[in-house]
């Protein structure tokens, strides 16, 4: 087996509010080998995006990465100074933003949005090399290299996000960050960024963190999926495995709710919504919509445990609850 | 489209320019006397020396808006003479014309008030910029703290303020008019530091008060841009913070400011009347006050008609330069798929 | 940017705001500590008003009249701020000219903010032409420079009492809060509680009153003291420039007189001295006062503080 990429231990990040911190981030430990796509999955407001922002130390004031471990390879990420995580930023790990923010500069052309990252990374080149590497970088994101010259309100939202991840490949990183990078884009165009990202990672043999709600889509393009639900990791395993046999209550009732193309059933929502972060229920915060909860589960939590190679879920009652799906 | 959008901004100002052209000449009528009248009467039944050639003033006036003629008659020789710049004569000053009159204040204005807007403006902006921004070491913040003090009071208020302790207490620099008053305008190197000298107080005293509204202004831009999203990006880019700070928030914060700026420019001539006033200063502001204190109806009028004018100008400024800072407002490129 | 913080704070500013600020006594109390410069703010222009009227039990209000001391004192046991060239009892001129600037301030504000507000719900109500019209004349109203409206009122009108010019003021004064409030009406038409009293049978004016008017007040509060504080501005500058209330003791009339007899180059400096500190107070007490309501009328503020 060889060394991870990207290895998460006991992460937690927290926001200071008014009523008290915030556990955005909590206890998340995970990990990527090199080329794997990995998705993680939750919906919004289980704290996925400030997890995507905590691998880059971008945790802004009122958060804070409280406790953890982030190694990127052999390179111990909470302990760099600000400067060495600026260098590893872009270098050694890039981010794609949602698809739905305005991710670039409005008032400065591509070609400079995608060589200024370069530039300050104490890569000297020649105008007419860092020209000739904008064109190839553009090229294999699939845009001609007009783009270069165009500034992003000229751009549709497809050809915008085709540009970020051509920034975020720049460097060749070892690992990217895709933070739903296909949201607000029509299913047509969502489909060929994805395959832009699938195809830039294996040229570039990067490993993939992918973040999202939707688990069809994730199906299509992970090897391996993680579940959130506020702010905890609860279950984790190869995409295949988990799509057929859920361990945890969660997973179960997200994968009922996919519509299915080839039998015809009503759909199933989930029951209940998310809790606030500001006020969990006790035990596992789950146990309010689980149809499983027993005592035990308003009162204990549960951590992530390995029942299969490679499976781990938070669930007391996983063992009965397995067999079942 | 863009040609369009102009077109439209231009028949707006226009617009602008006519409805204050018509309320300079109505509003001194609403009394259902002719005041303009009345004063030249005065001034020639008072018939002191500087009254001399009165009689000729009264008969082209009459001639003009003489109480026979109709009002539409006189709105429409009053509006014919002002598309030909024809503002009259003084009525203290005769036979000078308005026109030659505020020609030679117009330059005095443009040197003191633009300057020190253009210098208020850099500085401001600097501050503002630097006081939004996380990096910045807590001593720049406090020293923005006194400057939005000071931009509560007025201008000339700080101008007498600085007048008493640099003028008259230390006596470090001449604190009335625009050069020694025994000098005569000229090109010398001599006479230009005497004028720096005489502008350097009421430069001052607008730099002063006006340093914190720029800086307030662009500490409220720089907040809004620092939660844009692309300033995420250039912070997961690894690009260096001198970097993210002037090819991104500074960047995006400047173009409302601009706006801005071009804007008060347009205020240049009736913003800062009073700190001439207070200065002494040959200026338009200081011109309006003295024809107001000679109830110099025509000079008054043909002022208000600069201001609005220089007002107008700028705005078309605004239009015309706003396109080429902001790419987004390129009306006429498509956007392209 | 973070999913935990959109579920941690609503959105929500619901008709309930004021209340939920300043709904108690206690509320008050929070939101002044929060926000010291409003307290200070308050606390100076009180002051300033309470020094006026507790100085006039000391001193004859007819004292204000040319002649009834003797001219260019510096202050005295008899006379503490000293008198001017005309031989008036400055105590009594600044006793008598401040509240009276400020009633005027306070007036003409009202009227601004009132002919704004009228307007602005007016056109953002029944939008379309009446829409139109109203925002053709604002965005007119606000490229002609008020000055020069002003200037020719004052030299035509000579005699205005400051009150009266502080209306006349604000009969120049209310495009732009016009065109302010009108965006913020519009944002709230917007909203769903406006919808359901909709539904529930309450047309035009009901909903405009019994809705909008509670959830916008904090804003008009706002815009009140930002019109209070131009007009004051803008009255004790035309007197400064010698024209509206000349007969009357503004703050205005008497920065006119010192500025007139060039009072600080002649070196009487108890002259100009206490209008301009009475003048600071006052535009340092607003501008405390405007920046202590940031909170209170932007919600905005609140969130990202």
């Amino acid at each position: 087996m060889t060394a991870p990429v990207l290895r998460v231990q006991d992460l937690c990040t927290l926001y200071q509010t008014p009523d008290g911190p915030v556990r955005a981030v909590d206890q998340v430990s995970l990990a990527l080998e090199p080329g794997q796509r990995y998705g993680l999955i939750g919906e919004s407001g289980s704290g996925k995006s400030t997890l995507a922002l905590s691998l880059l130390r971008l945790i802004r004031p009122p958060g804070i990465i409280a406790s953890g471990e982030i190694w990127l390879g052999d390179k111990n990420v909470l302990a760099l100074t600000e400067e060495q995580m600026r260098q590893t930023r872009l270098s050694d790990i890039s981010l794609v933003a949602q698809g739905s923010m305005n991710s670039l500069n409005p008032v400065l052309k591509v070609q400079r949005q995608i060589v200024d990252g370069i530039r300050n990374h104490d890569s000297r080149l020649s105008r007419n090399a860092e020209q000739a590497r904008v064109n190839e970088l553009l090229l294999r994101v699939g845009l001609r290299p007009e783009v270069a010259n165009m500034y992003p309100h000229e751009l549709s939202g497809g050809m915008k996000q085709r540009v970020c991840i051509a920034i975020a490949i720049s460097l060749r990183p070892k690992v990217i960050i895709a933070d739903e990078p296909t949201s607000a884009l029509d299913v047509v165009v969502q489909m060929q960024v994805m395959e832009t990202l699938r195809l830039v990672q294996e040229e570039v043999g990067a490993a993939i963190f992918l973040i999202g709600h939707d688990i069809g889509l994730m199906a299509q393009f992970v090897d391996r999926v993680g579940i959130m639900y506020a702010g905890k990791l609860i279950e984790e395993g190869p995409i295949r495995d988990v799509l057929l046999h859920p361990h945890h209550p969660y997973t179960q009732m997200l994968i009922e709710s996919i519509p299915s193309l080839t039998e015809r059933r009503d759909l199933q929502g989930i029951a209940g919504v998310m809790p606030s972060l500001l006020d969990l229920p006790s035990g596992c915060a789950f146990h309010p919509r689980c149809p499983f909860v027993q005592d035990s589960c308003k009162s204990q939590t549960q951590a992530l445990q390995s029942y299969q190679p490679h499976r781990q879920a938070a669930c007391q009652r996983v063992q009965e609850i397995r067999h079942i799906a | 489209m863009y040609l369009r959008y102009l077109f439209q901004r231009v028949v707006f100002l226009f617009f602008v320019v006519i409805t204050a052209a018509s309320l300079n000449f109505v509003l001194p009528r609403l009394t259902g006397q002719n005041p303009i009248r009345e004063r030249l009467a005065e001034q020639m039944l008072s018939g002191s020396a500087i009254s001399a050639g009165v009689e000729e003033l009264v008969a082209t006036y009459d001639a003009k808006f003489g109480l026979d003629k109709p009002i539409w008659r006189q709105y429409l020789t009053y509006m014919g003479d002002l598309l030909r710049f024809d503002l009259g004569y003084s009525i203290p000053n005769y036979p000078r014309r308005v026109s030659d009159i505020i020609g030679e204040a117009i330059p005095w204005t443009i040197g003191l008030i633009g300057v020190s807007t253009l210098l208020s403006f850099t500085l401001g902006t600097i501050l503002g910029a630097l006081s939004a921004w996380r990096w910045t070491p807590q001593w720049v913040r406090f020293l923005s703290y006194p400057f939005i003090a000071l931009s509560g009071i007025p201008f000339y208020l700080l101008g007498l303020i600085l007048l008493f302790i640099f003028a008259f207490q230390l006596r470090w620099l001449p604190g009335n008019g625009g050069y020694g008053i025994g000098s005569v305008p000229n090109l010398s190197i001599e006479f230009a530091l005497e004028v720096l000298r005489h502008s350097i107080l009421p430069a001052l005293s607008i730099v002063l008060s006006s340093i914190g509204f720029w800086a307030i202004a662009m500490r409220g831009m720089m907040v809004t841009v620092e939660g844009e999203d692309y300033m995420i990006l250039a912070e997961a880019k690894g690009l260096k913070k001198s970097v993210i700070f002037g090819q991104y928030a500074v960047r995006n914060s400047l173009l409302p400011q601009v706006t801005n700026l071009a804007l008060s420019l347009g205020f240049v001539m009736s913003g800062s009347v009073l700190v001439e006033v207070v200065f002494g200063y040959p200026g338009v502001g200081f011109l309006l006050f003295r024809a107001i204190q000679g109830v110099d109806y025509p000079l008054v009028q043909g002022i208000i008609l600069v201001l609005i004018l220089t007002l107008a100008l700028s705005l078309l400024l605004v239009d015309l330069i706003l396109p080429l800072i902001d790419p987004r407002i390129q009306l006429n490129r498509q956007r392209m798929n | 940017m973070s999913d935990a913080l959109a579920t941690s704070h609503p959105k929500t500013t619901g008709p309930s705001r004021i209340v939920q600020l300043l709904g108690t006594w206690h509320g008050i109390q929070a939101y002044v500590k929060r926000n010291p410069s409003l307290g200070v703010g308050l606390a100076i222009l009180i002051g300033l008003i309470a020094v006026s009227y507790g100085a006039l039990l000391f001193v004859d209000p007819s004292e204000v009249d040319p002649l009834t001391a003797r001219p260019l004192q510096p202050p005295t046991r008899d006379y503490p701020l000293g008198t001017d060239k005309l031989g008036r009892n400055l105590v009594a001129v600044m006793a008598l000219g401040t509240p009276m600037t400020i009633r005027a301030g306070f007036t003409g504000g009202l009227v601004t903010v009132a002919v704004a507000t009228v307007l602005a719900f007016i056109a953002a109500y029944y939008r379309g032409p009446v829409d139109r019209v109203v925002q053709w004349i604002v965005d007119v109203g606000m490229t002609i420079p008020s000055i020069v409206i002003l200037i020719l009122v004052a030299l035509t009108v000579d005699t205005l009492t400051p009150t009266q010019l502080g209306l006349v003021v604000a009969a120049v004064s209310w495009f732009r809060p016009t065109r302010i409030i009108r965006a913020q009406v519009l944002s709230l038409v917007e909203r769903p509680f406006v919808e359901v009293a909709q539904m529930s049978g309450m047309r035009g004016p009901g909903i405009i009153v019994l809705e909008l008017i509670p959830n916008l007040l904090p804003f008009l509060i706002a815009s009140l003291v930002n019109a209070i504080t131009a007009i004051i501005l803008v009255t004790i500058g035309l007197s400064t420039l010698g024209l509206g209330a000349l007969n009357y003791p503004t703050l205005g009339t008497t920065l006119y007189n010192t500025i007139l007899y060039a009072a600080v180059l002649q070196g009487y400096w108890w002259w100009w001295t206490a209008p301009i500190v009475v003048v600071v107070l006052l535009f340092i007490s607003l501008l405390l006062i405007s920046l202590g309501m940031d909170e209170f009328a932007n919600p905005r503020l609140r969130r990202t503080a």
